[in-house]
C-alpha cells in the first residue's frame, strides 16, 4: 500500500505543477513510512517541504495554499496527532465554500497512517474515522490495499474538496498487488463489492479487511454460507446505495469496524440500513467492533481490537438468528 | 567563565506624525497628495460607516459587529500601500481595510446581518472574508505567501491583521514560525488595541511590547504609533518592500486603542476605566490626519462638509442595497457543501424542501 500511495503522488505531482506535498520529514527522510519516497529527489524542497513541527500550521498554511489555488497534499505524522490542526478541519476545510457560496474552497488532501498493529507508542493505535465523517463538507476515505489506495489518493488529489485520507498502517505492508500501468480513478463515495454473496452481508474498511476476509472463508468452509462482504473504502459520503442493494438481497448483516464501539461509522452504516432495508432484515445488524475504552498500550492491544475469531463468532450469531 | 550576550536586540519604535501634528521630515514617507486625500476619505468613511452600524444594530436592523471606531489609521494607513497584485487576510476588526480594498458596504453588512453573501466579493480579488476564529487566519497567510513564492510572483505580498489576543493563541506561533521559515512575504499587523474583550495586555501577555515576539523568529518586529495613519503606512511599505526583495515576513504592532465595545453584544463599562478611554479619544487617528490637511492648505470645513454629506449619500445607498435584501432559493446552503452534492444530500435537499414548502425566501 506504501508503493500505491507512493505511486499515486509521483504521477499526480508530474501531472499538475499545483500539486504539493507537505509535512513533518516527508523531503529528505522521505517520510517515517516511505510514503513519500523518491518525492524530493525527483520534485525539489519548494514541491515537497519539510515542515517544522507543528500540526494545527501544516494544514493551515495548506488551507492557505488551496485558497490561493494549489493541490497540497499535507501529512499529519500520524493520525493520533492530527487533533490539534482539527481546528482548521472543523474551521476551515469544511466550511470555506458554504462560507463564500463556492467562491473559495479547500481542495486538499490530509493524510494520516491510523490504526492499530504496529506495536507503537501511545497516540499511535486509534481509529477516530467517524470523528473526521461527522463534520459536514469534508470527504474521509480510507484504502484496503495497494491499487485502491492508489487510486484512491489521485481521486483525492484531483477532488475539488478536502479529503481526509486514512492510512491502514498495519496494511502498509501487508500483501502485495498488481496495479495497472495506467493511473486509475477511483469515485470517492462508492463502495466495493469484493465478493458476492446471498445470505450475509459484511461492511467493513481498512485493515479490517482482510481480518474480514479471513473469518469469511473460515464460515464458508465450515457451512456453505453465501457470504457478501463490502469494502466501504469511502466514509463519507457512504455508499448507501450499494449497502442497501446488498442488505434487501442477504437479509442479514454484520458491520466491521477497528474503531471503538459507540457513535462510530458502524452506527450510521447501520442507521442506513435501518432507513432503507429494515424490511428486509431476518435478524438485526451484528457489529464487531473494539470496546469503547482507551486505546491500551501496545503489549495489550492485540487482544482489544476485533480479531479474526471475534469477526467469525459475529458472522454465525447472525448468520443462526 | 563570565556570561557573553549570545545576541541583542531591539524593538524599534517607529512615529512620523506626532499627536500635536508634528511631522518628522527625516521618516516622512512622502504621500502625494492624492494619496492623502484618499487616505482621509477612506478614514472617514470608515468611521461613518461605524457610527451607523452602530446605529443599525442598535435598531435592530443589523446583527452584532464589533466596532472598529479609533482603528482607522491602523486599518487604512496600510491599504495605502498595497497593490492589486497583494492579499488581504483579514480579521474582524478591519472595515477601513476592506473598504480600501474595493468590498462594498453592503457586502459588510449581509455579513454582519447573517448573509454568507457578505463574504462574496464580486470583482475583488485576493481578497479573504472576515476571519472569526482568532489567529487561524494567521497560517492562512503564510500558505498564501507561500504560494506566491512557489508560482514566483515577486512584485504580491500578503498583508495579514490579527489583534493583541490573537499572540496568545498557538496558531499566531505557527503562523508566524511557518512564515519566518519559508521566508515567505508576508506582512503581519498586530492590531494592540489594548483589549480583548476584557482582558488587558498585562493579563494577555508577559512581554512588554507585541511586536518583540517577531525576534524569536528570526523576523523583524517593529512597533508602530498606530494611531498615525504616515507611521502605518511607511511601516507597511518597508514591510512589502522587504517581502518583495525576498526576505521575508515583518511584524508590526500597531498600537492603537479600541475605543468603542468588543462587540454590540459587549459593555466595557464593566471592565474598564472611562478616563483611559477619554484619553484614547484625544489621540483620534481622524483629528491628526486633518490637521496635517489643513496645515497643508488641502482641506478646510467646506471640504469637510462636503466629504461628509458625499459618504452619508454613499452609506444610505448601500444601507439600500443591503436592506433590499438577499433573494436566493431557500435550499442554497445545500449548493456549496462540496462541488457538487451528491445523491445523499440531493436526498436531504428534497427532504428539507418538502418539509419547508419549499420556494425562495427574501430577507
Amino acid at each position: 500500500m506504501v508503493q500505491g500511495i507512493n505511486l499515486a503522488l509521483h504521477e499526480e505531482m508530474q501531472r499538475d505543477p499545483k500539486v504539493l506535498v507537505m509535512g513533518q520529514d516527508v523531503g529528505v527522510n522521505e517520510g517515517v513510512f516511505r510514503v513519500t519516497a523518491g518525492l524530493h529527489a525527483k520534485f525539489g524542497e519548494t514541491r515537497v517541504i519539510d515542515t517544522p513541527l507543528a500540526e494545527s500550521g501544516i494544514l493551515g498554511t495548506a488551507v492557505g495554499m488551496a485558497l490561493a489555488g494549489l493541490r497540497p497534499v499535507a501529512e499529519m505524522q500520524f493520525s493520533g496527532f492530527s487533533y490539534l490542526a482539527l481546528g482548521h478541519l472543523e474551521g476551515h476545510c469544511s466550511r470555506y465554500r458554504a462560507r463564500t457560496h463556492g467562491a473559495l474552497s479547500v481542495p486538499l488532501v490530509l493524510r494520516m497512517p491510523y490504526g492499530g498493529g504496529v506495536r507503537a507508542l501511545e497516540h499511535h493505535s486509534e481509529s477516530r474515522e467517524a470523528m473526521f465523517a461527522h463534520l459536514p463538507g469534508i470527504k474521509v476515505v480510507i484504502p484496503s490495499g495497494p491499487r485502491n489506495a492508489r487510486a484512491l489518493m489521485t481521486a483525492a488529489i484531483q477532488d475539488p474538496d478536502t479529503v481526509v485520507f486514512m492510512e491502514p498502517k498495519h496494511s502498509y505492508r501487508a500483501f502485495r498487488e498488481d496495479v495497472p500501468e495506467e493511473p486509475e480513478l477511483m469515485d470517492i463515495g462508492k463502495a466495493h463489492v469484493v465478493q458476492e454473496g446471498s445470505e450475509l452481508t459484511v461492511i467493513t474498511w481498512g485493515a479490517m479487511l482482510r481480518k474480514t476476509l479471513e473469518a469469511v472463508s473460515e464460515v464458508q468452509a465450515k457451512r456453505e454460507a453465501s457470504v457478501e462482504v463490502i469494502d466501504l473504502l469511502s466514509i463519507s459520503p457512504m455508499d448507501t446505495k450499494t449497502i442497501a442493494k446488498s442488505v434487501r438481497k442477504t437479509g442479514r448483516c454484520v458491520v466491521v469496524q477497528e474503531a471503538p464501539r459507540s457513535f462510530g461509522t458502524a452506527s450510521e452504516v447501520i442507521a442506513r440500513i435501518n432507513d432503507t432495508a429494515l424490511m428486509y432484515l431476518e435478524a438485526p445488524v451484528g457489529r464487531v467492533a473494539s470496546f469503547d475504552i482507551v486505546t491500551p498500550y501496545f503489549a495489550r492491544e492485540q487482544n482489544y481490537f476485533p480479531g479474526v475469531e471475534d469477526i467469525r463468532r459475529g458472522m454465525i450469531k447472525t448468520l443462526d438468528y | 567563565m563570565p556570561l557573553k550576550n549570545a545576541h541583542k536586540f531591539t524593538v524599534p519604535h517607529l512615529q512620523v506624525l506626532s499627536e500635536k501634528g508634528t511631522l518628522d521630515k527625516k521618516l516622512d514617507p512622502g504621500l502625494s497628495e492624492t494619496q492623502l486625500l484618499r487616505l482621509y476619505r477612506a478614514m472617514t468613511l470608515a468611521r461613518e460607516a461605524d457610527q451607523r452600524m452602530l446605529r443599525l444594530q442598535r435598531q435592530g436592523r443589523m446583527g452584532t459587529f464589533s466596532p472598529s471606531t479609533g482603528q482607522e489609521a491602523a486599518a487604512c494607513g496600510p491599504m495605502l500601500a498595497l497593490s492589486e497584485r497583494d492579499w488581504l487576510v483579514p480579521a474582524f476588526r478591519e472595515l477601513g481595510a476592506m473598504l480600501m480594498r474595493g468590498v462594498p458596504l453592503h457586502r459588510i453588512l449581509l455579513f454582519w446581518g447573517g448573509w454568507e453573501e457578505g463574504n462574496v466579493f464580486p470583482g475583488v480579488e485576493r481578497t479573504l472574508p472576515i476571519a472569526v476564529i482568532v489567529a487561524s487566519q494567521i497560517p492562512h497567510a503564510a500558505g498564501v505567501a507561500y504560494s506566491l513564492k512557489y508560482r514566483g510572483e515577486k512584485d504580491a505580498a500578503v498583508v495579514c491583521y490579527f489583534g493583541d489576543g490573537a499572540t496568545s493563541e498557538g496558531d499566531f506561533h505557527e503562523g508566524m514560525n511557518f512564515a519566518a521559515v519559508w521566508k515567505a512575504p508576508v506582512v503581519f499587523i498586530c492590531q494592540n488595541n489594548h483589549w480583548a474583550i476584557s482582558t488587558p495586555q498585562e493579563k494577555q501577555t508577559g512581554s512588554k511590547t507585541f511586536a518583540q515576539k517577531a525576534i524569536a523568529y528570526g523576523i523583524p518586529g517593529i512597533q508602530v504609533d498606530g494611531n498615525d495613519p504616515l507611521a502605518m503606512y511607511k511601516a507597511t511599505r518597508d514591510a512589502l518592500d522587504r517581502a518583495n526583495n525576498g526576505e521575508g515576513p515583518t511584524m508590526i504592532e500597531a498600537l492603537t486603542y479600541r475605543v468603542s465595545m468588543h462587540t454590540t453584544a459587549d459593555d466595557p463599562s464593566k471592565y474598564r476605566d472611562t478616563a483611559e478611554v477619554e484619553v484614547w479619544k484625544s489621540r483620534d487617528p481622524l483629528i491628526r490626519l486633518r490637521n496635517l490637511l489643513n496645515e497643508r492648505g488641502l482641506w478646510g470645513e467646506e471640504k469637510e462638509a462636503a466629504l461628509l454629506a458625499e459618504i452619508k449619500g454613499e452609506i444610505d445607498a448601500e444601507v439600500r442595497i443591503y436592506e433590499h435584501g438577499i433573494e436566493a432559493r431557500s435550499d442554497i446552503a445545500f449548493d456549496h457543501v462540496f462541488a457538487s452534492p451528491g445523491v445523499e444530500l440531493e436526498e436531504q435537499r428534497a427532504a428539507f424542501l418538502e418539509s419547508r414548502g419549499g420556494g425562495s425566501t427574501n430577507a
